[in-house]
């Protein structure tokens, strides 16, 4: 019994421990994650060759911390200082000159080694973590399909009890002696018929208004585009920013679909499409590989030459976010001034291949994402010249600021 | 001040019937429902068909919509340049660049687009001012009617290479017949680099500049008084006492943006210390300078010479003889003496063209003390340089056939050259004619080879308004079409390969010492000395004796017949805009007229012509209330013409006025077209050089013409205090004057302080953040304009085109209305008062009350919000704006609907401004209003919101420079200030703060709680004008105003 004890107590300790060593390390991680998602994915990835070579086993190949400091934040002066490992990465990488990320300090890097190890661990094609949103997601529909299910059992109860109702009453009448009516069909009787045309009115009613109301709206649109382009194996699998490709969201109205040289910058290196397999939406294979040579043909790279060799000729891709004219809506104010994530509005775009949209993008969900959402009242200081509030918050008689307080659902915020 | 009467219409000043029922109704027409009633019940179609068929197609429209949804591409770069970001605008420098004029700009450059001008901060003497026309510019870059490629004998040449070869050809085939190069002013250094190197390729050829308003008599004068050829700066905001004998500095005349800007700085008057300038204008005709003088004295124009010589004698202390009239007289020895008092500090400018009258002049500024005071020859203008006796040489020549080619660029002598059939008779002599113009303009037309040359945003260049102060200019888009620069062209012809780009670049690095330096220059759009230049120019008297002579001076002049004056308007200018909307429908300052010009006449002559008594109320009824205005028989020599009149206060009695730039031929394009006469044609060459104004008859023809002006179409409905003014003497002795009133004003509604609060039952709301407000100063607005075309361009307000106007469909959120004060017979007595009226951004607003679907309605900010998705038309708002200044889309003017039917009523000008091409100059941050909505001023919301996020994005607050109006920016006098109003350190608060004293709020007593304050006007003279023309029915005289007998 007491070695039971005993035992116990130590797994108990352990465990305790590594939680903490993971929890640890988690955190860490979790920074070195958002990092490395700005600084490096667009070019590196841990398990894979992409531009640049990848990280997986880095600190085992450069042993020497300080160099590899070095190197991240001034590439080009390690080099010239004639290492030789270095020298021949950068030959055997055809050259492409690394970004100088001056600005990280060792800690930041730090973080980033340390997520790089963390996700050492996770080697592909090992599915991780079952996702659980969609567990939820499926609960969520199984939920509706349940009341409905019942809603549809306990109505046959009562439409069978009424019947059994009305039986009994026939019998025991027809027993007592008093005169029977004809019975009339439930078909034909006018109350059933009243209760049918009300509960058909009001679905009716209720479904051509939601129509009129969805008109010129378009949730769930997911056109083919004239390039296969996953976001799953970009944003989802390669882990690259949102922002790498669609800067423009940092600055204007546009998030903008990026230009082509964009695209250049790593499938130059990255000539064909090895992970797992993608099929559309009709279940036919896609040729990954065939995809990425489109951005050739419209670039006009020739990869054999290894120049711009043809004529390039934009893509034209199908909009699919369309808001109407008299709608000013700028990126720049959501993702840059009120930190929203992508995902708020474009969804779980990280696991779409193809994209579609996600939110009706209607004048309610706006209105509501308006009136829920706190801006970063304390953070930015252009709130700074609400000073009202300011005192409110503290004195306790207020707690935060939403977009609606500060006239964030005012007409000429968006139409003007 | 309460018996001062201000009045926009003849019609306000008697308060004649047409007033009153036009104060009445907001809307002139009444609802195209003809014979609603009878007719709907047995119409073709019964109100039930009616709804049926409504219903039926609204069910079927609904679901054609639903079935097919637009499918929209987008389409990336395929190599994105690294500075663009579509949807974010780029701003690059350049210069605009007209007719030698050289306005340092910024353009505003969206998605390669341009589509908006600025001013140029940097640029030392127009910090950021720009004019109507610098405003308008990027419209003509879209002009419809701009050529499109080369042609010879009206043919498309298919390539430059091809053309090139064609001129290169005819040129040397001309046996050594001089080449001659007529070109208007050019100041550019290496433009002008590029001619002499032409030039010298042509042994015997010549360079000729030819302004169409000609600068010769003052470039003349002053080589006569100071030895040289050369115009120097005046310095406005160094004089104390400013005389000027006619020239409109402040609209049209030489360099206007820097003359605003100086003049301002006398004007304005500081709360701490008042003083102002004091301005007196003697001048034949109404012009906008005049309006803003303070003093102001009338002559007949061929009298400038008398009146300049005896202002010369009074201030050289002897007595003024020759005048004819007593006030003027006095008013040439009043100016006088206040010269003299001021030595040092007076500058007396005119805008005669005569070299006598100019001599004279440098006579009197030389005796005040003006030069190497006010007047600067260290830094001399560069932007008018023609001397029309050259021209008139050249004309000469052409004619005897001694020239063999001439090539043009930039110059319209066959429409603006005083003898333009001389010129066109010379031009079919000469063998070779090469025009490089950007329009099929009247010379153009008449040119063997035409090449189109570049707008200045599509073109490489450099320019020296004033010597010494450099802009560069540079391209902000690629040729729309194939044109090619003039620079480029010469080049070619002189046998340099070089592109003028890199031409420009080698001579500007060689210049400035590095291709760095050339970057940094040319990013900053101006190459300016550290130290501003100053000096005088050693003076040479002996020229006065005989022009004064020249002029009569001293001999009584004989008065008899009438006379005419040329002038150029504040909008339209010399006429090289003319086929721009925006200038075109842009109000005149004074006449408040559209789409024409028009014979302006004094009300004395109106009367002596047509009869007609402005004092009676039937009689300017009918003069005013209705577009139809007399038509005039004018007869100067041999040359007649009819024209319309309107009759202006303060014009010299037997003087009429013509403004130039009008009567253009159809081939200048569709606005341009059938507007107005040509007045150029009445100028005449006094043997030196171009007179603009000459003796006229005049008789009345019994017939009309219909003018669009604007002036009757807002009226306040009889309130009173719209304007305040004072005059200095009174600010002095009373600063509080205005304060002190408004006070007394709202004392039974809570006084000055609680007026907001208990003024009113509604419940007041707070603005815990931002709280805009916008403060007019109405000493520093003279009315020319800018604004209302940089409104126009910001916020895509519609042109509507004369047929509209006449229908007060006119759409402008800004107007800057006009008022006179005085008798209308006595041209001295005739003060004017400019006022700038947008939306007030009411905090009481009453348009929001009434809106039934709420499409206007207040925001935290303070806004006056519009939204135009919900606006059904009703136009309730509009009716209830005490302001006037909603506007109703009465048609589908900018094509912004879908349907075909709502543009039934377009004028061609409509219709031009419709094209794709001229759609390009739309601002996509603001939505192109359909038909059947209200819009209105909305403080360039669209600005605001990108300076608060400008803002957030840098992690601060809201500073003034984020957010600013278009006017605001516009303005070269800066009389617009705006910004938080809740910031205590934000430029509008400390001017309200600062001039608490002057501050107003125009119909601050009917509580609508405006946004926008003004500043009283101020004026330097003695009496603010006292006379009272019309006491109204039904408002009580204050005190014991003088009883006035019983006339009308």
């Amino acid at each position: 019994m007491i070695d039971y004890r005993r035992i116990a107590k130590r797994l108990v300790i352990s465990i305790l421990l590594l939680t903490v060593v993971c929890f640890d390390q988690q955190i860490f991680a979790q920074d070195g994650k958002a990092l490395f998602q700005q600084n490096c994915a667009s070019c590196h990835a841990v398990h894979k060759d992409l531009t640049g070579p990848k990280l997986a086993g880095i600190e085992e190949r450069v042993p020497d911390k300080k160099l590899l400091h070095d190197w991240i934040r001034n590439n080009q002066a390690v080099l010239k200082s004639g290492n030789k490992y270095f020298n021949d990465l950068y030959q055997q990488y055809n050259k492409a000159a690394m970004n100088l990320f001056p600005n990280l300090t060792d800690a930041e890097i730090d973080a980033i080694l340390a997520y790089v190890k963390v996700q050492e661990a996770n080697v592909p094609g090992a599915k991780g973590n079952p996702k659980t949103d969609q567990d939820a997601k499926a609960t969520s529909s199984d939920n509706t399909l349940l009341f409905g299910i019942l809603t549809l059992i306990l109505a046959i109860i009562v439409f069978t009890l009424l019947q059994v109702n009305a039986n009994l009453k026939r019998l025991s009448d027809e027993k007592e002696g008093v005169p029977a009516y004809e019975p009339v069909p439930f078909w034909r009787n006018k109350a059933y018929i009243a209760l049918v045309a009300v509960i058909l009115f009001v679905i009716g009613g209720y479904y051509t208004i939601q129509g009129a109301i969805g008109l010129g709206r378009s949730k769930d649109y997911q056109p083919e585009q004239p390039i296969y382009y996953s976001h799953k194996v970009h944003a989802g699998t390669n882990q690259i920013n949102c922002l790498y490709c669609h800067g423009g969201a940092q600055e204007g109205r546009h998030a903008n679909i990026p230009s082509l040289n964009t695209c250049m910058n790593c499938h130059m290196a990255i000539t064909s499409y090895s992970g797992e397999d993608l099929y559309r939406e009709d279940g036919t294979k896609v040729d990954g590989t065939a995809e990425i040579q489109k951005i050739y043909k419209h670039t006009g790279w020739d990869p054999d030459q290894q120049k711009y060799a043809n004529e390039p000729k934009p893509v034209e891709w199908v909009k699919i976010h369309n808001l109407p004219d008299h709608v000013y809506f700028s990126h720049a104010q959501h993702v840059n001034a009120g930190r929203v994530a992508c995902q708020t509005c474009h969804g779980e775009i990280q696991n779409m291949n193809e994209v579609y949209q996600f939110s009706d993008l209607s004048m309610g969900w706006c209105i509501n994402c308006h009136r829920e959402t706190k801006v970063k009242f304390t953070e930015n200081k252009f709130y700074s010249i609400y000073e009202k509030f300011h005192n409110e918050i503290k004195n306790g008689t207020l707690d935060s600021v939403t977009v609606e307080k500060i006239g964030g659902t005012e007409c000429q915020k968006c139409h003007y | 001040m309460e018996q001062k009467k201000y009045w926009q219409s003849f019609g306000e000043l008697n308060n004649s019937e047409a007033f009153q029922k036009g104060a009445q109704d907001e809307f002139k027409e009444d609802l195209p429902f003809e014979n609603f009633d009878a007719q709907s019940l047995d119409a073709k179609t019964p109100r039930r068909d009616f709804l049926k068929y409504v219903g039926f197609s609204t069910a079927a429209a609904a679901v054609a919509a639903s079935c097919e949804m637009p499918v929209k591409k987008a389409i990336p770069f395929v190599n994105r340049p690294a500075d663009v970001v579509p949807g974010v605008a780029n701003y690059y420098a350049t210069t605009y660049l007209s007719g030698g004029d050289a306005i340092p700009v910024l353009a505003k450059v969206r998605d390669g687009r341009p589509i908006k001008i600025e001013g140029n901060e940097l640029s030392t003497w127009t910090k950021g001012g720009t004019t109507a026309q610098v405003q308008a510019s990027v419209l003509d870059l879209y002009d419809t009617a701009r050529l499109r490629f080369p042609m010879a004998d009206g043919k498309e040449v298919s390539t430059f290479e091809a053309f090139d070869k064609m001129v290169g050809t005819a040129l040397s085939g001309l046996g050594g017949a001089p080449v001659v190069l007529l070109t208007s002013t050019v100041n550019s250094p290496s433009g002008k680099q590029v001619i002499s190197e032409f030039l010298a390729k042509y042994p015997g050829s010549r360079h000729v500049q030819y302004d169409a308003i000609s600068y010769s008599g003052l470039l003349l004068a002053n080589e006569a008084s100071y030895g040289q050829r050369a115009i120097p700066s005046y310095q406005f905001d160094k004089a104390k006492v400013i005389v000027n004998l006619g020239a409109d500095f402040l609209g049209t005349w030489l360099n206007p943006v820097e003359f605003q800007r100086g003049y301002t700085q006398g004007r304005k008057v500081d709360p701490a210390n008042p003083a102002m300038s004091k301005h007196y204008q003697f001048e034949s005709m109404m012009s906008m300078t005049g309006a803003n003088a303070d003093e102001r004295f009338t002559h007949r124009p061929s009298e400038t010479g008398v009146v300049a010589a005896a202002l010369l004698s009074a201030v050289n202390g002897q007595s003024v003889t020759g005048i004819n009239g007593d006030k003027l007289r006095k008013g040439i020895e009043k100016a006088a003496k206040d010269l003299v008092a001021n030595k040092g500090n007076a500058l007396v400018v005119s805008g005669s063209n005569d070299v006598s009258v100019q001599i004279i002049v440098n006579a009197i500024n030389e005796a005040v003390g003006a030069n190497g005071t006010t007047i600067n020859w260290g830094v001399t203008h560069r932007n008018k340089a023609g001397i029309d006796a050259e021209m008139a040489t050249l004309v000469n020549d052409m004619n005897n056939g001694s020239i063999g080619a001439v090539i043009l660029y930039d110059v319209n002598p066959a429409y603006d050259y005083f003898d333009a059939e001389k010129f066109k008779s010379g031009l079919k002599k000469v063998r070779v004619s090469v025009s490089l113009n950007e329009k099929m303009d009247e010379t153009t037309e008449l040119c063997k080879y035409v090449l189109p040359a570049n707008h200045y945003l599509e073109s490489w260049g450099d320019a020296e308004h004033k010597s010494g102060y450099i802009s560069l200019v540079q391209p902000t888009i690629a040729p729309l079409f194939k044109t090619r620069q003039w620079q480029e062209t010469l080049l070619k012809w002189s046998g340099n390969t070089a592109s003028y780009m890199d031409y420009h670049k080698n001579f500007w690095t060689s210049k400035l010492g590095s291709e760095d330096t050339f970057l940094k220059a040319l990013q900053d759009g101006v190459i300016e000395p550290t130290t501003p230049a100053a000096g005088s120019a050693s003076y040479n008297g002996g020229a006065v004796a005989a022009a004064s002579a020249a002029v009569g001076a001293g001999g009584t002049a004989k008065r008899a017949g009438y006379e005419l004056v040329i002038y150029q308007k504040a909008g339209l200018a010399d006429g090289r805009h003319a086929n721009n909307p925006w200038l075109q429908e842009m109000p005149d300052p004074i006449t408040r007229a559209t789409w024409d010009n028009y014979v302006m006449m004094s009300p004395h002559l109106g009367k002596e012509l047509f009869k007609i008594d402005l004092k009676n109320n039937t009689q300017s009824d009918k003069y005013e209330a209705f577009p139809e205005k007399p038509v005039v028989k004018l007869k100067v020599g041999n040359k007649e013409v009819e024209m319309p009149v309107l009759l202006i206060p303060g014009m010299q009695n037997e003087t009429m006025a013509i403004a130039v730039g009008y009567g253009r031929s159809e081939k200048v394009g569709k606005a341009a077209a059938n507007v107005g006469k040509n007045a150029y044609q009445f100028a005449s060459s006094n043997g030196t050089t171009v007179i603009f104004h000459a003796n006229a008859n005049v008789e009345a023809t019994g017939t009309t013409y219909k003018i669009a002006t604007t002036q009757t179409h807002s009226s306040y409905e009889g309130r009173h205090e719209v304007v305040k003014e004072m005059t200095l003497a009174e600010y002095i002795k009373n600063p509080k004057k205005v304060l002190e009133a408004r006070a007394k004003e709202l004392e039974p509604w809570g006084g000055l302080e609680n007026y907001a609060k208990d003024g009113t039952i509604y419940p007041v709301f707070d603005k815990p953040g931002i709280k805009w407000g916008m403060s007019i100063d109405m000493n520093a607005c003279y009315g020319c304009g800018a604004c209302v075309v940089a409104c126009t361009a910001e916020n895509n307000v519609s042109v509507v085109g004369k047929s509209e106007v006449l229908r007060a469909h006119d759409m402008h959120w800004l107007r800057i209305d006009r008022y006179f004060a005085g008798d209308a017979y006595d041209p001295e007595s005739i003060q004017t008062v400019f006022q700038p009226m947008l939306c007030q951004h009411c905090d009481n607003a009453p348009c929001e009350n009434v809106c039934p679907v709420a499409a206007t309605n207040h925001s935290s900010e303070g806004l006056n919000q519009m939204t135009y998705n919900r606006c059904i038309g009703t136009r309730y708002c509009a009716n209830n704006c005490p302001y006037k200044v909603r506007r109703f889309n009465w048609a589908d003017y900018t094509g912004a609907d879908s349907f075909k039917n709502n543009q039934d009523e377009a004028n061609d000008v409509i219709l031009m401004m419709n094209d794709d091409l001229t759609r390009m100059v739309l601002n996509p941050d603001v939505t192109v209003r359909s038909r059947g909505v209200i819009e209105k001023c909305s403080f360039c919301v669209q600005r605001l919101q990108e300076g608060k996020l400008k803002a957030k994005k840098e992690d601060r607050p809201l500073v003034d420079s984020d957010a600013r109006t278009a006017c605001q920016q516009a303005c070269a006098a800066d009389a617009i200030v705006f910004g938080n109003v809740n910031n205590s350190q934000s430029a509008v608060s400390k001017t309200r703060h600062d001039n608490m004293n002057r501050l107003f709020y125009s119909l601050e007593q009917i509580h609508v709680l405006p946004n926008v304050n003004y500043l009283a006007k101020v004026r330097n003279t003695d009496v603010v004008s006292a006379h009272v023309e019309h006491q109204e029915p039904g408002h009580e005289s204050h005190q014991q105003a003088p009883k006035e007998p019983a006339a009308h």
